[in-house]
């Protein structure tokens, strides 16, 4: 399938979200899709799927204009499109996920599962992607789940594949799985649209790479053509600092120690197995690991919000166990959540008050249980300018801002008090390249001023930019941590449950 | 890509907040999978702000009193309130015998049938109109019926606020009005000043106790609200009607459940002989400035709204969601307390079945319609006053039921909760673009 996109513009209220986008993706060429958040690449996507119509511009499949109404049009034109948040029904099997909506039905409307498994195995061995029809969604881990996806598009025919973000929940291994079967597309004649804002998965990956900003194509080239510091500074429109400037450490004495820290889930499950770490001042310290490895409730468990099952935390010398969250963070701890969407912000809240989320009832921000609005308002202006949050005004809600100045907001609230250890949990995900540099540099500041840093990311270009030390989180266990340099593929491959001496061998 | 800009729900109304708060240790529909939509969300957002009165940081309590009346939503609230009329008018007509008869002959002459309809819905309204503010004596009965509202739709709306359904303030006003009756007709010899004070506070007090149990349940062990406070409803009215069949409370000389009555001084004193309305209304007032200083202004309230928009991300700033429950709860018990305790020692003078009447039900429309905010509640509980007061002269001048006041409430109610239905009547551009958009899906 050649599809063409010509003009196509979108506005919405107060926002050119496509400008004139002209696009051209030949019939078995992967197109990268490559753009800051906000440049227009999901709406663009969105049009082409029949989710929104385009205000102006014509959209034509091998030389006929064609319109979609719904993604049902879509597809039935040969659409196929994996969003980045699975569309799958957990208690499904893989089969019935798959065949939902065009299932087959043998006399009186029952459903005939058998075929529909038989069917789907055969699609799975022809295309390279290997799954059991049979087994139920929410069994598998999240890279399976996104062959499903795929497999649920090809099941439907798709001509033309549009991935988006396709890798944000894969390991670096299962990454290449992923551009193994975007090869193997190709080879059948498919079309892919691949869309991430990973400059060195398009050079892997795609024949054509065309950069989006603000709502407009500044540029298309071959991958080979250009540097990633090309498409960089294409993307975001000016030179950005892809490598961090990072002094060497100067490691002072222990601020966090864990003692066999084990945390249960709430079934009695151990997520967190005998964990022992010690992290000192002036160093940054990266947990690294594919997400759903016990991150989240080992970070949990060293900021008080969910209590050890066994073994011990220790801030500062004192055991946090018998300490509300409010007092481990009173105590010096700052903690940027993984989700600032649910656990950083509140959305509806100014962006004033969001910035005493934390301290709202301490001086000088409160006294005798009021509100102290103009110490507020100081505050938050004070925050918004040292920490570049661009925003009309502090009384703008938090929603109103962009992921990335969102994300400042909490990282400007949480590095703008008095702290002995700062744990940021997957402090750039989803946002721009212009404000990952910043968050980077913060990130490194903080460092220097004498604060021991925790830095759990599954990012790892940005472990391996930001660490002095690196521990690597798999299944519940804590291993390492390793003194940098550690080699990337060996990073890869304990992500991925690796002996950590096996992993270094052949890494190296 | 993975963008967590919250989406389009970021005008969400408390009530829908509240309705979802039972689920939300998993919120996924707050992310927005397509960053270029929230980009677009951000603009529009700008937009409607720009628009719409802001209410600004550090504004005085008196702007913050008129944002939260005039604020986000208030054309279509009127507009709500206009809808809710035409079909009260509709169902006048149609149940008048005349109208109908007129309507039998409507194709020969349909200037009768409007005539007839316009004389018996005119004439409706105006009595309601008249029973509600003309005169001293009308406007004393709106307010009288005013002040048991005001309290119970802020018993519901401090709960909504912070994420909870207070279902319950009919059993706290109930339990309120009684032990303040209580209080009121047992303790003889002390003077007004000692004894009113008392029986209030004692009210305020039972109603927040009944408040604290459905709150202390939630906080512990995770009991949903409505439930729990539905059925302390049922405990309080039936254990009202056992009480007052009791030798203890029953009026010696009536066989039917009436309470003693209140001492003289335990009663809320009227302002003028020959109106009833009291220093509750006084004090429903004041109680109200006081929860508008505590959800607007204090620490308490900034809690209490960040648990209720946002458990997880209050819980992470090192705020206690359960206690906050607690808090809420209490506090929303208190205010229906106080209601039944101003029925009794203003209005009733001794416990009656059923005095609660409904009205601590009626607290969730008045708090509803006024979109959980203190003053949008204090001008909702005026307003169902007025169509109480005036409804009864309605009843006695035109015939027509009393009950079409509670039709015009629950059309309101319709009316808001559906406000893209009112924008759709009225052509109101939508705001922002999300609303029709829904699926993500494979489609079709």
């Amino acid at each position: 399938m050649r599809l063409e996109l010509e003009g196509i513009t979108k506005r919405f209220p107060g926002v050119v979200a496509n400008d004139h986008v002209d696009l051209v993706i030949e019939e078995g060429e992967v197109h990268g899709l490559l753009g800051e958040n906000g440049a227009g690449k999901s709406t663009l996507m969105n049009i082409l799927y029949g989710l929104y119509s385009a205000d102006e511009g014509e959209i034509r499949i091998d030389g006929t204009p064609v319109t979609f109404a719904d993604p049902g049009q879509a597809i039935d034109a040969g659409i196929g499109m994996v969003h980045q948040h699975f569309m799958l029904v957990p208690v499904f099997t893989v089969a019935e996920n798959i065949v939902l909506g065009v299932e087959k039905v043998s006399g009186f409307g029952k459903l005939d599962r058998a075929r529909a498994s038989q069917e789907v195995r055969e699609l799975a061995e022809r295309s390279g992607l290997h799954v059991d029809p049979d087994a139920k969604v929410e069994d598998l881990p999240v890279g399976i789940q996104q062959r499903v996806e795929i497999l649920k598009a090809l099941y439907r025919d798709a001509a033309l594949l549009i991935l988006d973000e396709p890798t944000a929940v894969l390991t670096p291994q299962e990454s290449d799985d992923l551009f193994d079967a975007i090869r193997a597309f190709k080879a059948e004649g498919r079309s892919v649209v691949f869309i991430s804002h990973k400059l060195r998965e398009h050079r892997a990956v795609a024949d054509r790479i065309s950069v989006l900003r603000r709502g407009s194509i500044v540029g298309t080239a071959e991958p080979d053509e250009v540097s990633e510091q090309d498409l960089a500074n294409l993307m975001v429109g000016r030179p950005v600092e892809l490598v961090v400037d990072k002094p060497q450490a100067h490691v002072q004495d222990s601020v966090l120690r864990l003692d066999g820290l084990t945390v249960h889930d709430a079934r009695g499950n151990p997520v967190v197995r005998d964990v022992d770490l010690e992290v000192h001042r002036g160093e940054i310290l990266a947990i690294a690991g594919v997400e759903g490895n016990g991150q989240s409730p080992l970070v949990e468990a060293i900021t008080g919000l969910r209590s050890a099952h066994d073994g011990s935390v220790t801030v500062g010398g004192t055991s946090i166990a018998h300490m509300t969250r409010k007092q481990v963070l009173r105590s010096g701890v700052g903690h940027v959540p993984e989700n600032r969407g649910r656990d950083g912000l509140i959305a509806q809240f100014s962006i004033a008050e969001n910035c005493v989320l934390n301290q709202w009832d301490m001086e000088p921000f409160a006294k005798r249980h009021t509100l102290q609005f103009g110490a507020i308002a100081e505050h938050a202006q004070r925050l918004v300018n040292s920490y570049d949050i661009r925003t009309p005004s502090i009384t703008t809600p938090a929603s109103s801002l962009s992921g990335g100045n969102q994300q400042k907001l909490v990282i400007a609230r949480e590095f703008d008090q008095p702290i002995d250890l700062l744990v940021a949990s997957q402090p750039t995900r989803g946002i721009d390249v212009g404000s990952i540099e910043y968050i980077h540099q913060q990130l490194v500041a903080k460092r220097d001023d004498g604060t021991a840093v925790v830095l759990v990311s599954s990012e790892l270009d940005e472990v391996l930019a930001l660490a002095d030390r690196v521990a690597v989180m798999f299944r519940g266990e804590l291993v390492g941590p390793f003194d940098m340099p550690v080699a990337k593929e060996a990073m890869g491959l304990m992500m991925a449950g690796t002996d950590p001496a096996e992993a270094m061998a052949k890494g190296a | 890509m993975s963008d967590d800009t919250p989406g389009p729900d970021d005008q969400t109304p408390p009530e829908q907040t509240a309705s979802t708060s039972g689920s939300s240790h998993d919120r996924p529909t707050d992310v927005l999978d397509s960053d270029e939509l929230s980009q677009a969300e951000v603009e529009a957002a700008r937009e409607r702000e720009r628009r719409e009165v802001s209410v600004e940081l550090g504004a005085t309590i008196g702007q913050r009193f008129v944002a939260a009346v005039t604020g986000v939503g208030l054309i279509v609230t009127l507009l709500a309130i206009f809808s809710a009329l035409v079909i009260g008018a509709l169902i006048i007509a149609l149940s008048d015998d005349a109208t109908r008869e007129a309507l039998s002959y409507f194709t020969a002459r349909p200037s009768d049938t409007f005539a007839s309809a316009w004389e018996v819905v005119s004439g409706a309204y105006a009595s309601m109109f008249r029973g509600a503010f003309a005169g001293l004596g009308p406007i004393s009965e709106t307010l009288v019926a005013a002040t048991p509202l005001i309290l119970t739709g802020l018993a519901v709306a401090v709960p909504l606020r912070t994420g909870l359904f207070n279902i319950g303030g009919e059993g706290q006003m109930v339990a309120g009005g009684t032990v303040a009756g209580f209080i009121g007709f047992w303790i003889v010899g002390l003077p007004t000043l000692i004894h009113l004070p008392l029986a209030l506070l004692a009210g305020a007090l039972a109603g927040a106790l009944y408040g604290w149990i459905p709150g202390v349940l939630k906080a512990r062990t995770g009991a949903h609200e409505v439930i729990s406070t539905i059925m302390l409803n049922n405990i309080a009215l039936l254990v009202l009607a056992w009480i007052l069949t009791t030798e203890f409370f029953r009026r010696p000389d009536r066989a039917d459940p009436i309470s003693k009555s209140m001492q003289d001084s335990a009663m809320l004193p009227e302002f003028l002989t020959g109106y009833r309305v009291n220093l509750g209304l006084v004090l429903a007032l004041a109680i109200a400035a006081a929860i508008f200083w505590m959800m607007e202004r204090s620490t308490v309230g900034f809690e209490l709204n960040a648990v209720g928009l946002n458990p997880n991300a209050a819980a992470t700033a090192g705020m206690s969601p359960g206690r906050s429950i607690i808090t809420a709860m209490s506090t929303g018990g208190m205010l229906a307390g106080a209601a039944g305790a101003t029925v009794i020692l203003g209005v009733q003078g001794r416990i009656t079945d059923g005095f609660s009447a409904g009205l601590g039900f009626e607290g969730i429309t008045v708090a509803l319609l006024g979109r959980g905010r203190v003053g949008g509640t204090v001008a909702a509980g005026l307003l169902f006053g007025s169509m109480r007061s005036g409804g009864r002269l309605m009843q006695a001048q035109t015939g027509i039921a009393l009950d079409l006041v509670l039709v015009l409430q629950g059309l309101i109610i319709v009316f808001i909760a559906a406000p893209a239905l009112v924008r759709a009547i009225y052509r109101i551009r939508t705001e922002g673009f999300a609303s029709g958009h829904v699926s993500k899906g494979w489609g079709s």
